[in-house]
């Protein structure tokens, strides 16, 4: 059947998920350089002290899953723009999303095995 | 000033689907007098030296939107175009609006963006009955409408918009998402809600990632990219 179909009632969140989650990203970046600059990573133990913070794991997550969100509506969209055939298009959907949770799981992973 | 003739060069972008494999660019050049000011009046010209070029004019003077054409790299009214803009000695290059279907020459066919125009009702809805003269606004309401209502239709917005081009069947498009806004921001129209719907789409509406290539172009000096931020902002205050 070849219908041009539009409406599908979507949109308005992952835009503005796209802006909040940059805003999160920048914030992020910010406490970083702030954290770099005030000598947290001096040494390799003062690195690894301050990333077993609590906090620093927690707001180091918070980065991770803004990044993977962020990824995930631009990758959409790149796909949405350039691969026209519907399933080949939904099988990349799929693969970009489980890399992304995979990631997710990773990072998890990674902060908390301090 | 100078007050001689002067002799211009061009290079144009000629297709002729009954006689052309395929399209090809003409080095044509074309002897202008002062008066000649605007690139259009250059282009009448170049149409009497060569009455095999096509191309679409009409009013002249950047009301009809009619001579939109990629003019050295930048869409934009030919009516407009001041030939003095022009860097002496080098050839003005001029194409047809891209991401269109060429019908000949510099003439496109604009269906597609016509038929998105369309599909957002570029009308008044008001269902109340007519009252007796006419549907009032305050001076502030009708300021509302400014900016917005002044769009010619020539689609150099659209056409310099590359979500256009990958989706010019399902993303509406500059032109046409400022003619959505302007019956939205107008506040004798009735139809808000159901006009939000109908742009609440990952294509229709959320294919504009702001890059103002829109703005750029625009020979009226409109601005869809905040059109289309406020479209966004309502449908935010909608939803929350």
């Amino acid at each position: 059947m070849k219908r041009i179909v539009v409406g599908a009632h979507y949109g308005l969140k992952d835009w503005l998920a796209q802006r909040v989650t940059a805003v999160v990203m920048a914030v992020f970046t910010i406490f970083m350089i702030a954290a770099i600059a005030g000598g947290a990573v001096s040494s390799a133990d003062a690195w690894r002290g301050f990333m077993a913070h609590r906090l620093v794991q927690i707001v180091s997550f918070l980065f991770a899953v803004s990044l993977f969100y962020h990824a995930w509506i631009g990758v959409r969209d790149i796909w949405m723009d350039y691969v026209k055939p519907p399933g080949l298009r939904l099988t990349l959907h799929v693969l970009t999303a489980l890399a992304l949770i995979g990631y997710a799981g990773w990072t998890v992973q990674i902060l908390w095995r301090l | 000033m100078t007050t001689a003739n002067r002799t211009v060069q061009f290079k144009i972008y000629r297709y002729d689907p009954d006689r052309d494999a395929k399209p090809y660019m003409q080095d044509i050049s074309v002897e202008i007098e002062v008066t000649d000011r605007k690139l259009l009046d250059a282009m009448v010209r170049l149409k009497v030296k060569d009455d095999s070029l096509s191309f679409r004019r009409s009013c002249r003077e950047g009301v009809c939107g009619s001579d939109a054409m990629n003019i050295n790299g930048k869409n934009g009214l030919a009516c407009l175009t001041d030939m003095s803009s022009f860097p002496p000695g080098k050839p003005i290059v001029l194409r047809p609006l891209p991401g269109l279907p060429v019908i000949r020459d510099l003439v496109v066919d604009m269906t597609q963006f016509f038929k998105q125009y369309h599909s957002i009702k570029p009308y008044l809805v008001n269902n109340d009955p007519l009252p007796e003269r006419e549907r009032l606004q305050s001076p502030a309401e009708r300021e509302e409408l400014n900016g917005l209502y002044e769009c010619i239709l020539c689609a150099c917005c659209s056409t310099a918009c590359p979500s256009f081009w990958w989706n010019p069947d399902k993303f509406v498009g500059p032109a046409g998402l400022l003619a959505a806004y302007r019956f939205i921001a107008d506040t004798r129209d009735q139809a808000t809600s159901e006009r939000l719907d109908n742009l609440e789409d990952p294509y229709r509406l959320f294919r504009c990632h702001s890059i103002m290539n829109c703005v750029d172009v625009c020979p009226k000096n409109l601005n869809p990219t905040k059109a289309i931020g406020k479209i966004k902002e309502l449908m935010l205050q909608r939803a929350i």
